[in-house]
């Protein structure tokens, strides 16, 4: 017994003494990190919220018929129905801002990361517990920092979600890149690549499919984390579940339930129709937008 | 770099490379004399490449052969330098590849090195043009540039037509011609090959090979063929260099090493392998015979007039689709023509000659050629014509056994 109680690691103790370090030195910057999520999330939910609803409805729709199919087009239609119906739209709409806002963050950061895995031995293996640690700690331990950090609100949400999402987005592009044949490197290199144009012209768009899946599953995830966000304040879709709880309002919990699940299928299929699309997508699908914005990019600092 | 090379393209002196953890140790070894097999076991190192010293002229096809382990690939990848040579030098024009800086080194590629690979390694989304022109594309030339030159080097391989296609709506052989158009749009004087043709089926295989002989006497480059097979060796190769373990064992043209093999190992790649058991009908089947094609309008007397022509005694002919239809001579021709009345068609085949198929194998056939009088027609799948063979034919491929 005394052998239990005297041995002590204080865990607990340095992570309370680094959270608190965090907050009494790095003030300026977690301001900072707060007020750029909140321009990105707000403006994204401002701007989803100012077109008129049966317009963003009508544009939902259309995009499922095109890039999946009529069937789909038609799933679509009923699930903007169903929202109107059960009186939810701004939550749902609230709820994709944040998960469009938080995956894109998750994107922007973790495909670079999943590249810089691909290309050096080192970064995998350190990366690659760090992932691990983000996958598997349960969400509600980084909930409560997040909340000390940003307070309640979107913000920690965000930051949650983006901790909880960004996993996959790493790992596929890393796997992605790895699984281009040694053929089709070498044959870039035989022809004069340098480094980058290795990585623009042979293995990111050889990656492309397996990026893609990354891309879905995080958008996957991020829905996944709307309920446990809402616990401290980011509102949407999963505030309605909370609501239902905490009343314990079966309807209302369930409403709530089926429109994070309508929106899950709709994001789903729509973001996997991107990846399975072959080579057209990568050439003219939203995919194609990465690589052509890189290239944008490259251009300029050119 | 003082050292003045020969007036060859590409000179190789002293070239090692050793793969593993420890290669200056695994050096002092091999200096020794010890054997692969030894310095493996006490270094953990892997002897790729040992002491390769030649020369490969320009405008040849060196052919580089050896059984897989060899170091045949190795040795063709350190002169792009896709594998980093561990000692030694080439020199390309009197220029030390191995000294280049990295910069120097993607110049060199993109100008005067290109390289076909054995699975294509196309790239699936862009179109068969925008592979062929993707080492100008990584040069950096202007899209017209890119697009003409594209076009040019696949007209070359006869796919022009193809330009706008993808890769996944070729076949094999039309993949492996576009891999070869982009190696031919770079205008590189050195192309390296790397088993090209071996994931092709047998009558591709010849048929790209026919192929690259036929390009070879248009425009002279200078060719590094590596291969496992005797045969496309022979055929294609002006010299070739014989690997085993690492090291070249011989250089020689193919009449040198059939005649004086140097060891027992290169006479195993001669002698050691049945030749009638290595070929098939459809590999030696060649298509000499004049070919008459079946439409409304033949008749006896045109197809006669036709073989008096062309001055042979023997026919293919050939219905609609190429299928093989029969044999016809002259005798059978002017039997059938002097027969009375209206000269019968029908009649005029030689009786009882039975097309081989492509895959029967060369002692099947060797009983039917020395069987008939007539060559044996050899046909592919569906009745398709792929050639004869002759008494002539068989006792050349046969020969090759020694």
């Amino acid at each position: 017994m005394t052998m239990r109680d005297d041995f002590n690691i204080p865990i607990d103790e340095w992570v309370e003494q680094g959270v608190e370090w965090v907050q009494d030195n790095l003030t300026g910057v977690l301001d900072g990190i707060a007020e750029a999520l909140t321009i990105v999330i707000d403006g994204f939910e401002d701007l989803l919220l100012a077109v008129p609803p049966l317009v963003l409805a009508g544009l939902i729709v259309a995009f499922a018929t095109w890039r999946v199919g009529w069937r789909f087009g038609l799933f679509a239609a009923f699930s903007m129905v169903l929202l109107f119906g059960m009186q939810i739209w701004t939550e749902t709409v609230s709820t994709l801002a944040l998960v469009i806002g938080s995956s894109l963050l998750a994107l922007v950061i973790g495909i670079p990361v999943g590249i810089a895995m691909a290309r050096n031995n080192t970064v995998e293996t350190i990366v690659r517990p760090v992932l691990d640690l983000m996958q598997t700690m349960p969400p509600f331990v980084y909930l409560i920092p997040a909340a000390i950090f940003f307070g309640l609100g979107k913000v920690p949400g965000a930051i949650a979600t983006l901790v909880f999402a960004m996993p996959p987005a790493v790992r596929l592009t890393n796997l992605g890149i790895r699984q281009v044949s040694e053929e089709n490197v070498e044959a870039g290199l035989a022809f004069g690549c340098t480094e980058r144009q290795l990585l623009f012209k042979v293995q990111l768009p050889l990656a492309m499919p397996s990026i893609m899946a990354g891309v879905n599953q995080t958008i996957m995830l991020a829905l996944s984390m709307v309920v446990i966000a809402s616990m401290i304040g980011a509102g949407g879709l999963g505030n309605t579940v909370l609501t239902g709880i905490q009343r314990l309002d079966v309807g209302l919990g369930f409403e709530g339930g089926l429109g994070v699940v309508l929106l899950a299928i709709l994001l789903d299929r729509i973001t996997q129709s991107v990846g399975t699309d072959g080579r057209r997508s990568v050439k003219t699908g939203p995919a194609a937008l990465i690589p052509r914005l890189w290239n944008t990019l490259r251009g300029r600092s050119n | 770099m003082s050292e003045k090379a020969p007036p060859d393209k590409l000179v190789i002196k002293d070239l090692y490379k050793i793969f593993g953890p420890d290669p200056d140790g695994a050096m002092k070894l091999l200096k020794q004399g010890l054997s692969k097999d030894e310095i493996f076991a006490q270094t953990r190192a892997t002897v790729g490449v040992q002491g390769a010293n030649f020369s490969i002229r320009e405008g040849e096809v060196f052919v580089v052969m050896g059984l897989s382990g060899s170091g045949k690939s190795t040795l063709v990848r350190m002169l792009n330098r896709l594998i980093e040579p561990t000692r030694g030098h080439i020199f390309l024009d009197g220029e030390d590849i191995t000294q280049m800086s990295r910069k120097q080194l993607i110049e060199m590629r993109r100008r005067q090195m290109s390289m076909v690979f054995q699975s294509f390694a196309l790239m699936p989304h862009k179109t068969v043009a925008e592979n062929a022109a993707f080492g100008l594309n990584v040069s950096g030339r202007p899209d017209k540039e890119q697009r003409d030159s594209a076009i040019k080097a696949l007209d070359t391989v006869g796919l022009a037509q193809f330009a706008d296609s993808y890769p996944d709506e070729l076949s094999g052989g039309m993949k492996q011609r576009v891999g070869l158009a982009r190696a031919l749009a770079t205008d590189a004087p050195i192309l390296l090959m790397d088993e090209a043709f071996s994931a092709l089926d047998p009558l591709i295989r010849t048929e790209m090979q026919d192929e690259l002989v036929r390009l070879q006497q248009h425009e002279a480059h200078t060719i590094v063929f590596i291969s496992h097979d005797l045969d496309e060796a022979i055929r294609i190769g002006d010299r070739i260099a014989i690997m085993e373990g690492g090291s070249v064992v011989q250089i020689g043209t193919p009449e040198d090493i059939v005649t004086n093999p140097a060891n027992e190992y290169v006479r195993s790649f001669f002698y050691g392998v049945d030749v009638s058991k290595v070929f098939n009908a459809g590999d030696i089947a060649e298509k000499k015979a004049l070919t008459v094609f079946e439409r409304p309008g033949v008749n006896v007397r045109a197809a006669l007039a036709q073989l008096r022509d062309h001055n042979r005694s023997l026919a293919v002919v050939l219905e609609r689709g190429n299928k093989f239809r029969g044999l016809v001579s002259t005798k059978t021709l002017a039997r059938a023509e002097s027969g009375g009345g209206e000269a019968k068609w029908d009649d005029a085949f030689i009786p009882g000659v039975a097309a081989a198929p492509q895959d029967m194998g060369l002692a099947e056939v060797l009983s039917l050629v020395s069987g008939s009088e007539h060559p044996v027609p050899v046909t592919g799948d569906d009745g398709v014509y792929l050639g004869i063979i002759d008494h002539k034919i068989l006792l050349q491929t046969l020969d090759k056994t020694g």
